[in-house]
């Protein structure tokens, strides 16, 4: 099964601009493999180097030392870019564009022919359900509507690779369950998924690998069945990788 | 470059979306209406007055659109985070800083012909008649110094915090050149060293802009400048708007997107 991403003692610092402040390592030493077609979770705690490593993986921030490939392509050339879909966690789009308008706007940066765009605006829109509010501007939208949109331009260019930073980050049990059925749904059509969420069942329940990375180092990865091995659940194991101990509460 | 115009046309669609354009457009096209309504002492040659003041608001409104429009661009992308999706599709950041010059020019360019056209139409309801080589030229030399003011302002935008002062900034930097930068080689020769060098040094570097104000053609109905120096005034001022851009595109590739 061919390799889609790649980290190779990936190691990012961030100088402080304080003389006296030292650099801090937000990710260290990373060593990462993703096959295609695969959902892959990305999981840590806040502060882990969760999003540095999508940062470099979209190309936002350069590797201090290592490097990154997407396809087998460096992800600091743009080209890299071509055949993923990326969801921000929290994001905001040009609030005086329709849902429409933006989609084709992504479509034109990837090149798509515009009988390709229609046609791929029109299976998505019916896709995230926001065919009613089409022509709608962004501004109306609730923030449902809006984590949809940015799925919807998230797949505009048919990805091969997804990365989804916590999807379902803020959105109602409705709107979890249906980016539970489009990541699933993805799936099942071959593309490969690569996703950081707080949601452990969430991730139990999608995820064919997962890694735990924490305070900026890979503790853990592999199969979910293999990580959550001798735990009750991926929960319980993810606490006891980081090395979380859980303290008896004081009694009253 | 169709990455360039794909952005470029997200800027467009804003400008005409937002309610800037239409305030200074219609404030400008009452006064003119209303100065136009009146012929104070009985002035045979009141129409000149009228195009001036026309022209000064035309000129006036069109740095405000310029300025203000270019300066909020990439500012706005990084607080807004639209930057992040964006430039997470295979988009470089020459081409981002590339297509939001484009498109706050292009949005320019669309603004001038409004207030052009509509200058047009009031003058030559009072002269009845329609200069249109000067009016093509006097437009398209505003429009070259808007592209030189737009792309100072998108620089700025990169360097400054914030839009407010960097539109502050601009603003005052244009008017500057334009009232001051003009005399500095009369300055510069009534100093002693270095004060005269560094005058003469300034003189030089600033972009003339004082180059591309035609409206005195327009005014005293004077014949069209030469093909030629309109032409060397283009390519003048394409250098100036390729020095800002490229230093943007530097400037832009060493900040943080988030």
């Amino acid at each position: 099964m061919s390799i889609i991403l790649r980290t190779e003692k990936l190691r990012v610092e961030y100088r402080s601009r304080e003389i006296r402040q030292a650099t801090k390592v937000a990710v260290n030493g990373l060593d990462l493999e993703v096959s295609a077609g695969e959902v892959f979770g990305f999981l840590g705690p806040n502060g882990a180097g969760k999003t540095t490593t999508m940062n470099v993986l979209l190309g936002f921030v350069p590797p201090t030392s290592g490097a990154a490939y997407l396809f087998g392509i460096d992800v600091r050339q743009p080209i890299a870019r071509q055949r993923i879909g990326y969801l921000p966690e929290l994001t905001y789009y040009y609030k005086f564009l329709t849902a429409e308008e933006l989609l084709r706007f992504y479509a034109r940066i990837f090149g798509l022919p515009r009988a390709k765009t229609d046609q791929r605006i029109a299976e998505l829109l019916k896709l995230v359900e926001l065919e009613p509010a089409a022509k709608r501007p962004i501004k109306g939208y609730s923030k449902g509507m809006q984590q949809r949109v940015g799925l919807a331009q998230a797949l505009i260019n048919d990805p091969d690779l997804l990365i989804l930073d916590e999807p379902t980050s803020g959105l109602d049990p409705l709107g979890r369950m249906k980016v539970r059925e489009i990541i699933q749904r993805l799936k099942r059509e071959g593309k490969t998924v690569f996703f950081s969420s707080h949601e452990l069942g969430e991730v139990e329940s999608v995820c064919d690998r997962v890694a735990i990375i924490h305070q900026g180092e890979l503790r853990a990865v592999g199969r979910v069945a293999e990580i959550t091995g001798g735990h009750q659940n991926l929960e319980e194991a993810f606490l006891d990788i980081i090395g979380y101990k859980p303290q008896p509460a004081p009694l009253p | 470059m169709k990455n360039a115009f794909a952005v470029a046309g997200v800027v467009v669609k804003e400008l005409y979306r937002r309610k800037d354009f239409y305030v200074l457009f219609i404030v400008t096209v009452l006064i003119c209406l209303v100065m136009a309504s009146v012929n104070i002492y009985d002035d045979a040659h009141i129409a000149r007055y009228l195009k001036e003041i026309s022209l000064l608001l035309i000129w006036i409104s069109s740095l405000v659109i310029a300025i203000t429009t270019t300066a909020r661009q990439i500012p706005a992308e990084r607080e807004n985070r639209t930057l992040i999706p964006l430039l997470a599709k295979p988009l470089t950041r020459t081409e981002l800083v590339a297509g939001k010059f484009l498109g706050c020019w292009l949005a320019c360019g669309l603004t001038l012909l409004c207030f052009y056209v509509f200058f047009g139409a009031l003058a030559a309801s009072r002269e009845h008649h329609w200069p249109l080589q000067n009016y093509v030229q006097a437009a398209l030399m505003h429009w070259c110094l808007l592209g030189i003011v737009v792309s100072m302002s998108l620089l700025g935008s990169l360097v400054f915090a914030a839009p407010s002062s960097n539109s502050t900034i601009c603003a005052v930097v244009v008017m500057g050149i334009l009232f001051v930068a003009r005399h500095l080689d009369q300055v510069a020769i009534t100093r002693p060293e270095p004060f005269r060098t560094v005058a003469f040094v300034f003189y030089y570097a600033l972009p003339h802009l004082e180059f591309y104000d035609l409206r005195d053609l327009i005014i005293h109905d004077w014949p069209p400048v030469d093909w030629k120096y309109v032409s060397l005034a283009v390519l003048y001022g394409a250098f100036y708007m390729a020095v800002f851009i490229i230093g943007a595109c530097l400037v832009f590739r060493r900040k943080a997107v988030n």
